[in-house]
Protein backbone atom coordinates (compact mmCIF):
# COMPACT_ATOMS: atom_id res chain seq x y z
CA UNK A 1 0.00 0.00 0.00
CA UNK A 2 1.14 3.40 -0.76
CA UNK A 3 2.00 5.86 2.02
CA UNK A 4 0.43 8.99 2.03
CA UNK A 5 1.82 12.28 4.12
CA UNK A 6 -0.26 14.04 6.36
CA UNK A 7 0.30 17.13 3.94
CA UNK A 8 -1.16 14.90 1.42
CA UNK A 9 -4.30 14.21 3.24
CA UNK A 10 -5.26 17.73 4.54
CA UNK A 11 -4.82 18.65 1.06
CA UNK A 12 -7.15 16.20 -0.23
CA UNK A 13 -9.38 16.63 1.65
CA UNK A 14 -9.38 20.22 1.58
CA UNK A 15 -9.28 19.91 -2.27
CA UNK A 16 -11.99 17.42 -2.25
CA UNK A 17 -14.53 19.78 -0.33
CA UNK A 18 -13.89 22.48 -2.38
CA UNK A 19 -14.46 20.40 -5.65
CA UNK A 20 -17.81 19.38 -3.81
CA UNK A 21 -18.71 22.63 -2.56
CA UNK A 22 -18.08 24.81 -6.17
CA UNK A 23 -20.30 22.20 -7.96
CA UNK A 24 -23.19 21.88 -5.87
CA UNK A 25 -23.14 25.70 -5.58
CA UNK A 26 -23.28 26.35 -8.80
CA UNK A 27 -25.70 23.77 -9.55
CA UNK A 28 -28.16 25.00 -7.17
CA UNK A 29 -27.72 28.63 -8.36
CA UNK A 30 -28.09 27.57 -11.48
CA UNK A 31 -31.45 25.96 -11.52
CA UNK A 32 -32.88 27.92 -8.22
CA UNK A 33 -35.29 30.09 -10.41
CA UNK A 34 -36.55 27.02 -12.53
CA UNK A 35 -37.04 25.16 -8.97
CA UNK A 36 -39.23 28.08 -7.27
CA UNK A 37 -41.72 28.45 -10.62
CA UNK A 38 -42.30 24.68 -10.43
CA UNK A 39 -42.83 24.95 -6.52
CA UNK A 40 -44.77 28.30 -6.98
CA UNK A 41 -47.16 26.14 -10.01
CA UNK A 42 -47.22 23.60 -7.29
CA UNK A 43 -48.70 25.60 -4.17
CA UNK A 44 -51.31 26.58 -6.84
CA UNK A 45 -52.22 23.51 -7.89
CA UNK A 46 -52.99 22.05 -4.34
CA UNK A 47 -55.02 25.06 -3.39
CA UNK A 48 -56.61 24.62 -6.96
CA UNK A 49 -56.87 20.47 -5.69
CA UNK A 50 -58.08 21.50 -2.15
CA UNK A 51 -61.40 23.22 -4.01
CA UNK A 52 -61.81 20.26 -6.58
CA UNK A 53 -60.05 21.69 -9.67
CA UNK A 54 -57.17 19.55 -11.29
CA UNK A 55 -55.01 21.62 -13.33
CA UNK A 56 -51.83 21.24 -15.06
CA UNK A 57 -48.97 22.57 -13.47
CA UNK A 58 -47.80 24.51 -16.81
CA UNK A 59 -50.49 27.30 -17.43
CA UNK A 60 -52.08 26.79 -13.66
CA UNK A 61 -51.57 30.45 -13.22
CA UNK A 62 -54.78 31.38 -15.20
CA UNK A 63 -56.73 29.14 -13.74
CA UNK A 64 -55.81 29.79 -10.60
CA UNK A 65 -56.86 33.49 -11.39
CA UNK A 66 -60.20 32.42 -12.56
CA UNK A 67 -61.14 30.78 -8.70
CA UNK A 68 -59.24 32.71 -6.11
CA UNK A 69 -59.91 36.14 -6.08
CA UNK A 70 -57.62 37.16 -2.87
CA UNK A 71 -55.49 36.38 -0.58
CA UNK A 72 -55.99 37.74 2.87
CA UNK A 73 -53.49 38.47 5.43
CA UNK A 74 -55.43 39.57 8.41
CA UNK A 75 -52.61 41.32 10.81
CA UNK A 76 -52.06 40.50 14.67
CA UNK A 77 -50.58 42.20 17.50
CA UNK A 78 -46.93 40.32 17.72
CA UNK A 79 -47.90 37.53 15.88
CA UNK A 80 -47.36 36.26 12.05
CA UNK A 81 -50.24 37.60 10.08
CA UNK A 82 -52.80 34.91 9.49
CA UNK A 83 -53.50 34.07 5.73
CA UNK A 84 -56.60 32.94 3.99
CA UNK A 85 -57.44 32.55 0.45
CA UNK A 86 -60.74 33.66 -0.61
CA UNK A 87 -62.08 31.32 -3.09
CA UNK A 88 -65.63 31.35 -5.26
CA UNK A 89 -66.48 28.22 -7.20
CA UNK A 90 -69.91 27.61 -8.70
CA UNK A 91 -71.53 30.35 -7.03
CA UNK A 92 -69.97 28.77 -3.57
CA UNK A 93 -67.56 30.99 -2.15
CA UNK A 94 -65.11 30.20 1.01
CA UNK A 95 -62.23 29.99 2.18
CA UNK A 96 -58.86 27.74 2.09
CA UNK A 97 -56.47 28.57 5.49
CA UNK A 98 -52.97 26.80 4.91
CA UNK A 99 -51.24 24.83 7.83
CA UNK A 100 -47.56 24.09 8.94
CA UNK A 101 -46.94 21.57 11.08
CA UNK A 102 -44.63 18.49 12.49
CA UNK A 103 -44.77 14.94 11.11
CA UNK A 104 -42.58 12.54 12.16
CA UNK A 105 -39.26 12.83 9.86
CA UNK A 106 -40.04 16.39 8.94
CA UNK A 107 -42.65 19.08 7.86
CA UNK A 108 -45.89 18.26 7.21
CA UNK A 109 -48.37 21.09 4.87
CA UNK A 110 -51.90 21.06 5.09
CA UNK A 111 -54.55 23.28 3.09
CA UNK A 112 -58.40 23.16 4.70
CA UNK A 113 -60.98 24.70 2.39
CA UNK A 114 -63.88 25.82 4.52
CA UNK A 115 -67.48 26.70 3.22
CA UNK A 116 -68.74 30.28 4.09
CA UNK A 117 -69.61 29.28 7.21
CA UNK A 118 -65.66 29.24 8.28
CA UNK A 119 -66.53 25.79 9.52
CA UNK A 120 -67.59 23.01 7.49
CA UNK A 121 -65.08 21.35 5.55
CA UNK A 122 -65.33 21.01 1.88
CA UNK A 123 -61.73 19.97 0.94
CA UNK A 124 -58.20 19.05 2.25
CA UNK A 125 -54.79 18.28 1.04
CA UNK A 126 -51.99 17.43 2.58
CA UNK A 127 -48.44 17.66 1.93
CA UNK A 128 -45.07 16.57 3.54
CA UNK A 129 -41.39 16.90 2.97
CA UNK A 130 -40.35 13.21 4.05
CA UNK A 131 -42.60 11.26 6.03
CA UNK A 132 -42.08 7.14 5.24
CA UNK A 133 -43.40 6.03 2.12
CA UNK A 134 -46.33 3.99 2.07
CA UNK A 135 -46.93 4.73 5.57
CA UNK A 136 -47.11 8.21 7.02
CA UNK A 137 -46.56 9.26 3.01
CA UNK A 138 -50.11 8.07 2.93
CA UNK A 139 -51.88 11.39 3.93
CA UNK A 140 -51.59 12.71 0.44
CA UNK A 141 -53.76 9.70 -0.46
CA UNK A 142 -57.60 10.28 -1.64
CA UNK A 143 -58.91 8.14 0.99
CA UNK A 144 -57.13 9.86 3.33
CA UNK A 145 -58.16 13.07 2.57
CA UNK A 146 -61.83 12.03 1.31
CA UNK A 147 -62.87 11.48 5.03
CA UNK A 148 -62.79 15.46 5.91
CA UNK A 149 -65.36 16.58 3.52
CA UNK A 150 -68.21 17.58 5.49
CA UNK A 151 -66.51 17.53 8.78
CA UNK A 152 -66.57 20.38 11.07
CA UNK A 153 -63.79 22.55 12.76
CA UNK A 154 -66.19 24.38 15.34
CA UNK A 155 -67.97 22.86 18.34
CA UNK A 156 -71.85 24.03 18.85
CA UNK A 157 -70.40 27.02 21.07
CA UNK A 158 -68.10 28.11 18.13
CA UNK A 159 -64.96 27.36 19.76
CA UNK A 160 -62.03 25.64 16.83
CA UNK A 161 -61.86 21.99 18.05
CA UNK A 162 -60.33 21.03 14.81
CA UNK A 163 -60.66 17.34 13.19
CA UNK A 164 -58.79 14.90 15.38
CA UNK A 165 -57.56 11.82 13.54
CA UNK A 166 -57.56 8.87 15.63
CA UNK A 167 -57.82 4.93 15.48
CA UNK A 168 -61.37 3.36 15.16
CA UNK A 169 -63.15 6.97 14.51
CA UNK A 170 -66.95 7.20 14.91
CA UNK A 171 -67.53 8.15 11.34
CA UNK A 172 -70.87 9.36 12.24
CA UNK A 173 -68.48 12.01 14.77
CA UNK A 174 -68.12 15.45 12.94
CA UNK A 175 -64.69 15.87 14.68
CA UNK A 176 -62.66 12.64 14.27
CA UNK A 177 -61.64 10.66 10.75
CA UNK A 178 -59.24 7.46 10.46
CA UNK A 179 -55.58 7.45 10.72
CA UNK A 180 -53.36 5.22 8.81
CA UNK A 181 -52.09 1.97 10.41
CA UNK A 182 -48.57 2.04 10.43
CA UNK A 183 -48.36 5.94 10.48
CA UNK A 184 -49.40 6.85 14.10
CA UNK A 185 -46.23 9.27 14.56
CA UNK A 186 -47.74 11.48 11.35
CA UNK A 187 -51.57 11.13 12.02
CA UNK A 188 -50.62 12.29 15.59
CA UNK A 189 -48.83 14.95 13.90
CA UNK A 190 -51.54 15.94 11.31
CA UNK A 191 -53.63 16.10 14.58
CA UNK A 192 -51.53 18.46 16.42
CA UNK A 193 -51.18 20.65 13.36
CA UNK A 194 -54.93 20.92 12.42
CA UNK A 195 -55.43 21.89 16.21
CA UNK A 196 -53.02 24.25 16.64
CA UNK A 197 -52.98 26.28 12.92
CA UNK A 198 -57.29 26.77 13.45
CA UNK A 199 -56.79 27.51 16.88
CA UNK A 200 -54.83 30.68 15.90
CA UNK A 201 -57.90 31.58 13.57
CA UNK A 202 -60.09 32.01 16.30
CA UNK A 203 -60.97 35.06 16.71
CA UNK A 204 -60.87 36.04 13.16
CA UNK A 205 -63.05 33.10 12.49
CA UNK A 206 -65.72 33.84 15.87
CA UNK A 207 -65.62 37.82 14.21
CA UNK A 208 -66.59 36.97 11.04
CA UNK A 209 -68.98 34.20 12.17
CA UNK A 210 -71.09 37.02 14.56
CA UNK A 211 -71.19 39.56 11.82
CA UNK A 212 -72.78 37.22 9.53
CA UNK A 213 -75.02 36.46 12.31
CA UNK A 214 -76.05 39.94 12.67
CA UNK A 215 -76.69 40.89 8.96
CA UNK A 216 -79.19 38.27 8.59
CA UNK B 1 -19.18 -9.42 -22.49
CA UNK B 2 -17.05 -12.04 -20.66
CA UNK B 3 -18.41 -14.60 -18.04
CA UNK B 4 -16.45 -13.05 -15.35
CA UNK B 5 -18.09 -9.60 -15.82
CA UNK B 6 -21.73 -11.44 -16.57
CA UNK B 7 -20.89 -12.86 -12.98
CA UNK B 8 -20.82 -9.29 -11.39
CA UNK B 9 -24.33 -9.07 -12.30
CA UNK B 10 -25.70 -12.10 -11.67
CA UNK B 11 -24.46 -12.96 -8.47
CA UNK B 12 -25.96 -10.35 -6.33
CA UNK B 13 -29.50 -11.39 -7.58
CA UNK B 14 -28.54 -14.68 -6.53
CA UNK B 15 -26.15 -16.46 -4.14
CA UNK B 16 -23.74 -12.68 -3.22
CA UNK B 17 -27.32 -10.98 -2.86
CA UNK B 18 -26.61 -7.81 -0.27
CA UNK B 19 -29.98 -8.18 1.54
CA UNK B 20 -30.45 -12.05 1.96
CA UNK B 21 -26.72 -12.85 2.03
CA UNK B 22 -24.43 -9.74 2.69
CA UNK B 23 -27.19 -8.35 5.11
CA UNK B 24 -26.81 -4.84 3.71
CA UNK B 25 -29.73 -2.59 3.37
CA UNK B 26 -31.65 -3.93 5.95
CA UNK B 27 -33.10 -0.89 7.42
CA UNK B 28 -34.16 0.92 4.00
CA UNK B 29 -35.91 -2.62 3.04
CA UNK B 30 -37.79 -2.41 6.34
CA UNK B 31 -39.01 1.33 5.72
CA UNK B 32 -40.06 1.40 2.13
CA UNK B 33 -42.03 -1.81 0.79
CA UNK B 34 -45.32 -1.58 3.15
CA UNK B 35 -45.86 -1.11 -0.40
CA UNK B 36 -45.08 -1.91 -4.15
CA UNK B 37 -44.81 1.01 -6.35
CA UNK B 38 -42.55 2.67 -3.70
CA UNK B 39 -40.46 -0.23 -3.26
CA UNK B 40 -39.33 -0.15 -6.88
CA UNK B 41 -38.89 3.59 -7.00
CA UNK B 42 -36.42 2.90 -4.10
CA UNK B 43 -34.83 -0.24 -5.85
CA UNK B 44 -34.31 1.97 -9.24
CA UNK B 45 -32.89 5.01 -7.13
CA UNK B 46 -29.98 2.61 -5.22
CA UNK B 47 -29.45 1.15 -8.05
CA UNK B 48 -28.41 4.47 -10.52
CA UNK B 49 -26.78 5.55 -7.30
CA UNK B 50 -24.63 2.35 -6.47
CA UNK B 51 -23.59 2.33 -9.47
CA UNK B 52 -22.38 5.63 -10.40
CA UNK B 53 -20.59 5.78 -6.72
CA UNK B 54 -19.08 2.89 -7.93
CA UNK B 55 -17.67 3.97 -10.83
CA UNK B 56 -16.88 7.53 -9.35
CA UNK B 57 -14.55 5.73 -6.79
CA UNK B 58 -13.11 3.47 -8.81
CA UNK B 59 -11.67 6.06 -10.87
CA UNK B 60 -10.87 7.76 -7.79
CA UNK B 61 -9.72 4.94 -6.00
CA UNK B 62 -5.66 5.27 -6.32
CA UNK B 63 -5.34 8.74 -5.28
CA UNK B 64 -7.39 8.07 -2.07
CA UNK B 65 -5.60 8.04 1.08
CA UNK B 66 -6.61 5.25 3.39
CA UNK B 67 -7.04 6.93 6.35
CA UNK B 68 -9.65 9.05 5.35
CA UNK B 69 -11.26 6.85 2.43
CA UNK B 70 -14.50 6.84 4.24
CA UNK B 71 -15.28 9.92 4.41
CA UNK B 72 -13.98 10.86 1.19
CA UNK B 73 -16.70 7.94 0.15
CA UNK B 74 -19.40 9.49 2.25
CA UNK B 75 -18.95 13.04 0.48
CA UNK B 76 -19.05 11.60 -2.94
CA UNK B 77 -22.13 9.82 -2.48
CA UNK B 78 -23.95 12.75 -0.60
CA UNK B 79 -22.80 14.68 -3.55
CA UNK B 80 -24.26 12.50 -6.30
CA UNK B 81 -27.33 12.04 -4.60
CA UNK B 82 -27.96 15.94 -3.60
CA UNK B 83 -26.75 16.48 -7.32
CA UNK B 84 -29.26 14.39 -9.23
CA UNK B 85 -32.15 15.76 -6.63
CA UNK B 86 -31.50 18.70 -7.53
CA UNK B 87 -31.33 18.80 -10.95
CA UNK B 88 -34.62 16.15 -10.99
CA UNK B 89 -36.02 19.59 -9.30
CA UNK B 90 -35.47 21.65 -11.92
CA UNK B 91 -36.63 19.01 -14.60
CA UNK B 92 -38.63 16.72 -13.64
CA UNK B 93 -40.37 17.83 -10.58
CA UNK B 94 -43.02 15.34 -10.45
CA UNK B 95 -40.25 12.48 -10.10
CA UNK B 96 -38.38 14.15 -7.66
CA UNK B 97 -40.78 15.44 -5.46
CA UNK B 98 -41.47 11.39 -5.35
CA UNK B 99 -37.74 10.86 -4.37
CA UNK B 100 -37.07 13.56 -2.11
CA UNK B 101 -38.01 11.36 0.90
CA UNK B 102 -35.77 8.68 -0.37
CA UNK B 103 -32.89 10.94 -0.78
CA UNK B 104 -31.69 10.43 3.16
CA UNK B 105 -32.90 6.41 2.92
CA UNK B 106 -30.38 6.50 -0.09
CA UNK B 107 -26.99 8.41 1.24
CA UNK B 108 -26.87 6.32 4.41
CA UNK B 109 -27.90 2.86 2.81
CA UNK B 110 -25.25 0.71 3.65
CA UNK B 111 -25.28 -1.58 0.34
CA UNK B 112 -23.40 2.35 -0.77
CA UNK B 113 -20.84 2.17 1.62
CA UNK B 114 -20.37 -1.51 1.22
CA UNK B 115 -19.58 -1.69 -2.13
CA UNK B 116 -17.47 0.87 -2.01
CA UNK B 117 -15.55 -0.54 0.44
CA UNK B 118 -15.82 -3.89 -0.77
CA UNK B 119 -15.32 -3.61 -4.58
CA UNK B 120 -14.55 -0.22 -6.09
CA UNK B 121 -11.47 0.53 -3.73
CA UNK B 122 -10.13 -2.23 -5.47
CA UNK B 123 -11.55 -2.84 -9.24
CA UNK B 124 -11.62 -1.11 -12.30
CA UNK B 125 -14.16 1.44 -13.22
CA UNK B 126 -15.88 -0.74 -15.50
CA UNK B 127 -16.09 -3.69 -13.28
CA UNK B 128 -17.25 -1.94 -10.16
CA UNK B 129 -20.22 0.07 -12.48
CA UNK B 130 -21.28 -3.39 -13.55
CA UNK B 131 -20.89 -4.42 -9.68
CA UNK B 132 -23.31 -1.43 -8.66
CA UNK B 133 -25.33 -2.19 -11.19
CA UNK B 134 -26.02 -5.93 -10.34
CA UNK B 135 -26.05 -5.29 -6.13
CA UNK B 136 -29.27 -2.63 -7.12
CA UNK B 137 -31.13 -5.02 -8.88
CA UNK B 138 -29.86 -7.98 -6.30
CA UNK B 139 -31.33 -5.12 -3.52
CA UNK B 140 -34.46 -4.48 -5.83
CA UNK B 141 -35.12 -7.75 -6.94
CA UNK B 142 -35.96 -8.49 -2.84
CA UNK B 143 -37.78 -5.42 -2.17
CA UNK B 144 -39.70 -5.88 -4.97
CA UNK B 145 -40.61 -9.02 -3.49
CA UNK B 146 -41.31 -7.90 -0.31
CA UNK B 147 -43.66 -4.74 -1.69
CA UNK B 148 -45.85 -7.55 -3.18
CA UNK B 149 -46.45 -9.46 -0.39
CA UNK B 150 -46.85 -6.65 2.05
CA UNK B 151 -49.35 -4.06 -0.27
CA UNK B 152 -51.34 -7.59 -1.48
CA UNK B 153 -51.92 -9.28 1.97
CA UNK B 154 -51.67 -6.32 4.22
CA UNK B 155 -53.86 -3.60 2.00
CA UNK B 156 -55.15 -6.04 -0.60
CA UNK B 157 -53.73 -3.75 -3.62
CA UNK B 158 -50.95 -4.23 -5.78
CA UNK B 159 -49.61 -1.19 -6.95
CA UNK B 160 -53.02 1.06 -5.70
CA UNK B 161 -55.35 -1.39 -7.41
CA UNK B 162 -57.51 -3.04 -5.24
CA UNK B 163 -57.31 -6.77 -6.32
CA UNK B 164 -58.87 -8.36 -3.37
CA UNK B 165 -61.78 -6.51 -3.72
CA UNK B 166 -62.49 -7.14 -7.31
CA UNK B 167 -62.14 -11.02 -6.10
CA UNK B 168 -64.82 -10.50 -3.99
CA UNK B 169 -62.89 -11.81 -1.00
CA UNK B 170 -64.07 -9.25 1.82
CA UNK B 171 -68.07 -10.30 0.98
CA UNK B 172 -66.84 -13.40 2.20
CA UNK B 173 -65.23 -12.36 5.33
CA UNK B 174 -61.69 -11.79 4.78
CA UNK B 175 -60.14 -8.98 6.38
CA UNK B 176 -56.38 -7.64 5.22
CA UNK B 177 -53.81 -8.17 7.82
CA UNK B 178 -52.78 -4.96 9.37
CA UNK B 179 -49.67 -6.56 11.15
CA UNK B 180 -48.23 -7.17 7.46
CA UNK B 181 -47.99 -3.56 6.97
CA UNK B 182 -45.60 -3.31 10.20
CA UNK B 183 -41.86 -2.92 9.69
CA UNK B 184 -41.46 -5.88 12.44
CA UNK B 185 -42.87 -8.13 9.31
CA UNK B 186 -40.58 -7.42 6.89
CA UNK B 187 -38.00 -8.20 8.89
CA UNK B 188 -39.84 -11.87 9.60
CA UNK B 189 -40.21 -11.93 5.48
CA UNK B 190 -36.47 -11.20 5.02
CA UNK B 191 -35.76 -14.44 7.20
CA UNK B 192 -38.04 -16.38 5.39
CA UNK B 193 -36.91 -15.83 1.93
CA UNK B 194 -33.03 -15.97 3.88
CA UNK B 195 -34.38 -19.49 4.64
CA UNK B 196 -35.88 -20.66 1.73
CA UNK B 197 -32.77 -19.81 -0.43
CA UNK B 198 -30.30 -21.58 2.42
CA UNK B 199 -32.45 -24.62 1.84
CA UNK B 200 -31.70 -24.53 -1.48
CA UNK B 201 -28.27 -23.34 -2.02
CA UNK B 202 -25.77 -25.93 0.08
CA UNK B 203 -23.00 -23.62 -0.76
CA UNK B 204 -24.94 -20.83 1.84
CA UNK B 205 -24.91 -22.85 4.94
CA UNK B 206 -22.43 -22.72 7.09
Amino acid sequence: MKNFTNRYMLLYSLGLAAVVALLLTVVATGLKERQQNNIRNEKMQQLLATIGIDAPRDGVQPIYNQYFKEELNVAQDGQEPLTLYLYEKEGQSGYVIPTTGNGLWGKVYANVALADDLNTITGITFSHDSETPGLGAEITSDAFCNQFIGKQILDNSGNVVSVAVVKHADPSDPHQVDAISGGTMTSNGVSAMLLDELKRYQDYISSQRKEANNEQ
Amino acid sequence: MNSNRKKLITNPLGKNNPITVQVLGICSCLAVTAQLKPAVVMALSVTVVVALSNLIISLMRKSIPPRIRIIVQLVVVSALVILVNQVLMAFVYDVSKQLSVYVGLIITNCIVMGRLEAFAMTNKPWDSFLDGIGNGLGYGLILVILGFVRELFGRGTLWGYPVFEKLGLYNIGYENNGFIIMAPMALILVGIIIWIQRSHNKELQE
